[in-house]
């Protein structure tokens, strides 16, 4: 990349399953003020452009970037909203500063998903009008789909997978930013009941509130603002085809084009051995293991053994999720992605409590915008 | 401008229309193969690809960019949709400035897309829902009901009549008669048709007003290195610029659009433009109302507040006036399918700079031009300057 970047501040706030006490403006401003404390600046003054990221249906109000400017001392100032995954955001505000012209921008993601009474309705929306949505059924079938065909193709069992759900939900007990931990186990997660088969409940990620804000400097101004600049090393992101009946179901195509991008813009060649640990996105248990494998990080159908051979827990040789993932913490909607960033950087800075990993020095996290979509993000950061 | 040079070196839009018999996919591929053809380009030469898109409660379409990224050509890319309302179709190059700027992309394609006869039975229905769902969604609002007040701010401020605002529709209406693509052209429309249309919301007339439309528009952007080798005649993106004003629209002054000045300030001074009046040689700002074009005319720093009605009764705002203002007859002409009738625009100042605007091309060769886009609740504005 032609200029450095680096995350210089991280806020948030909720990562609870429901927050009656606080709208998503109030949200907002909670992570605002605590990324812009830490990276001590003023919003008014100091940021030269704002990303946030939304979908109107899920916000519930349509041309939902309106309501964002106020709550993040934003006004009068370049704003724009991505409709898209929050690590999309990320890669809007990274190019922002490549460019030059910005030295300061801030990234917003949240999600107030308890305000959302029907959402598999709401996700149903987002099905071809035409092919798909007369079909009226749960959309979750896709992922359960999704996941035979990983299995038959990948040789993956379903032991495998739950397993992906009992370590995340165990790794969540460790982190107080998430509402989902809970001491389960593979049988647990195999016997609990069927949603789409065979996906079961437990591994299915839950929803949560919550907001993400981070605040981006470039190289010389990152140096000056903090000791301890979280660099971006590399951004990848791309879409498969957004047809149910053309993709190939076994794979995650659209993860293995965003891993081409990431690690040749970071200069990456050899993941498994230069990076240290994953955020990755696990909406779903077995996408984190498809994913693991799309992304380079361990040879195509081995993921599953890996995980129940314990080498993706937190002690293990490469840990994933040591946050929780989405199954410990919650899906956060736009924001989940930027979950897997906020993770990243707290490893990174050895600020993870009880759940920090030993040798943290490259971190990659990856979002996908889930059912039915084709669409993912990954980021590359390094202290 | 520091990052690399970013230029336009193609463009393509389907036509305007009142319902398109195209679903929203293929509206977007018609674009984008046009956009494509006039560069000899194909999508193996595109790096990544831009989408913009206006409200998805149109055509009822949850996380719309995602269903639309094969009909933009983006199967297997990086595909990023940006979003700020209305002023998205002006924002989305400016997304294509930054995603080439930055030096990860050589070449990216930027298509809007906007299919508003989905939305049954008027879209207006759809816009009920921009608003605060506490304070101003139980009143049931229109939006018209809110540009009436912004147009009777302007009006009373500056004291002008509903004359002075119509020349603007009259003008556009006649441009677009020139544009192979409009819906709404007609060379022979007067001051008294527009006068005596039908009332909607006082000030607000029928033809004070651009109609619901269906279309596409694609643009493709590349880095200097490749825009040389592909076309003598890139034209470059000198400076961008974008705002956004509070929520709170009730509580600020109506009569001038701060957020546009603001805007144009940004991408004044990335262009290096201290005397726009002089160095912008056409304009293109956002004109879904007659009275917009002139509010926004103010908001670029192109006529002083006030007065930019009276230099519209003067001609200068014409296509062979001193400064030509929608040759391509704009929103209220060609048509307003929201984000693709932004980047409409930029395509007008692209096509205008090359001198390939067919009958609506202004003489003098002009030499820099800007297209302006305004959006959410009377509240973003996106500036592009682009030259040759």
């Amino acid at each position: 990349m032609i200029r450095e970047v680096a995350i210089v501040g991280v806020g948030w706030s909720g990562f609870r399953p429901i927050t009656p006490d606080l709208s998503y403006k109030e949200l907002m401003y909670e992570a605002a003020v605590q990324a812009y404390e830490e990276a001590g600046i003023d919003p008014r003054r100091d940021v030269d452009s704002f990303v946030t990221v939304a979908e109107d249906y899920n916000e519930g109000t349509s041309i939902f970037d309106e309501y964002v400017p106020d709550q993040l001392g934003a006004l009068h100032r370049p704003v724009q909203t991505i409709s898209g995954e929050g690590i999309h955001g990320l890669a809007a505000a990274v190019m922002q500063i490549l460019t030059g012209q910005f030295d300061v921008v801030v990234v917003e993601g949240h999600s107030k998903a308890s305000n959302i009474l029907t959402l598999p309705y709401i996700l149903a929306f987002a099905f071809d009008p035409v092919f798909n949505r007369p079909l009226a059924v749960h959309p979750y079938y896709v992922a359960g789909m999704e996941m035979l065909r990983y299995q038959v193709e990948s040789g993956t069992s379903h032991y495998e997978c739950a397993c992906v759900a009992a370590k995340n939900r165990n790794n969540a007990l460790l982190n107080p930013l998430a509402g989902y931990g809970a001491a389960i186990s593979a049988a647990d997660v195999m016997a609990s009941e069927p949603v789409a088969e065979p996906l079961t409940r437990l591994e299915c990620a839950g929803h949560s509130d919550g907001c993400i804000t981070l605040v981006l400097a470039a190289g010389e101004t990152a140096r000056a603002l903090t000791d301890t600049p979280v660099w971006v090393r590399g951004i990848g992101w791309a879409n498969d085809t957004p047809w149910l009946e053309s993709r190939p179901w076994g794979e995650a195509r659209y993860a293995q084009a965003a891993a081409e991008m990431v690690y040749r813009t970071a200069g990456i060649k050899s993941p498994r051995a230069e990076i240290d640990f994953a955020e990755i996105d696990d909406t779903f248990a077995y996408k984190e293991l498809q994913h693991l494998e799309a992304l380079n990080l361990c040879p195509p159908g081995a993921a599953g053994e890996w995980t129940a051979a314990g080498g993706t827990e937190i002690g293990g040789e490469f840990p994933v999720n040591p946050s929780g993932g989405a199954l410990g913490q919650g899906h956060l909607l736009d924001a989940t992605g930027l979950a897997r960033v906020l993770e990243v950087v707290l490893q990174l800075r050895g600020q993870a409590g009880q759940r920090q990993i030993e040798t943290a020095e490259v971190g990659l996290a990856f979002g996908w915008r889930g059912v039915p979509t084709t669409g993912g993000a990954a980021v590359i950061l390094s202290n | 401008m520091s990052g690399n040079r970013v230029a336009v070196v193609g463009a393509g839009m389907t036509k305007f229309v009142r319902r398109a018999q195209e679903t929203a996919k293929e509206l977007a591929w018609e674009a984008t193969h046009l956009a494509l053809e006039s560069c000899d380009m194909t999508l193996d030469d595109i790096d990544a690809v831009i989408i913009g898109t206006a409200p998805d409660a149109f055509d009822a379409v949850h996380m719309k960019s995602e269903y639309l990224s094969d009909g933009c050509g983006g199967w297997g890319k990086p595909v990023i949709r940006g979003y700020v309302g209305g002023g998205t179709g002006v924002f989305a190059p400016i997304q294509g400035w930054y995603h080439v700027a930055s030096g990860l992309f050589d070449t990216v394609l930027v298509v809007c897309e906007e299919k508003m006869s989905s939305c049954q039975p008027h879209p207006q229905g759809a816009f009920l829902t921009i608003f605060d769902h506490t304070t101003e969604r139980p009143l049931e609002p229109n939006l018209l009901w809110i540009f009436a007040l912004e147009m009777n701010a302007y009006m009373n401020r500056y004291g002008l009549d509903k004359r002075d605002i119509a020349t603007v529709a009259v003008k556009n209406k006649r441009n677009a008669a020139d544009h192979p693509a409009a819906l709404l052209g007609d060379a022979n429309i007067t001051l008294e048709d527009i006068l005596n249309t039908e009332v909607l919301a006082w000030p607000v007339q029928r033809g004070d007003v651009s109609p619901v439309t269906d279309g596409a528009v694609a643009l493709v952007m590349s880095a200097e290195h490749v825009a040389r080798r592909v076309t003598n005649k890139p034209v470059w993106v000198e400076g961008v610029g974008w705002t956004l004003d509070t929520a709170y629209w009730t509580n600020r002054d109506l009569s001038y659009p701060v957020y546009v000045e603001e805007a144009a300030r940004m991408a004044y001074k990335m262009a290096g433009i201290t005397e726009p009046r002089q160095q912008i040689h056409i304009a293109e700002p956002y004109d879904p109302f007659d009275y917009k074009e002139l509010h926004h005319l103010e908001g670029l720093m192109l006529f002083d507040k006030g007065e930019a009605p009276r230099a519209a009764a003067d001609g200068v705002t014409q296509r062979d006036g001193d400064l030509p203002v929608c040759p391509s007859g704009g929103l209220l002409g060609v048509g307003n399918p929201i984000a693709a009738a932004g980047l409409m625009k930029v395509a007008e100042i692209f096509w205008q700079l090359r001198g390939e605007a067919g009958a609506r091309q202004v003489p003098g060769s002009p030499k820099r031009g800007l297209a302006q886009a305004w959006g959410d609740l009377m509240q973003v504005g996106t500036v592009i300057v682009m030259g040759v």
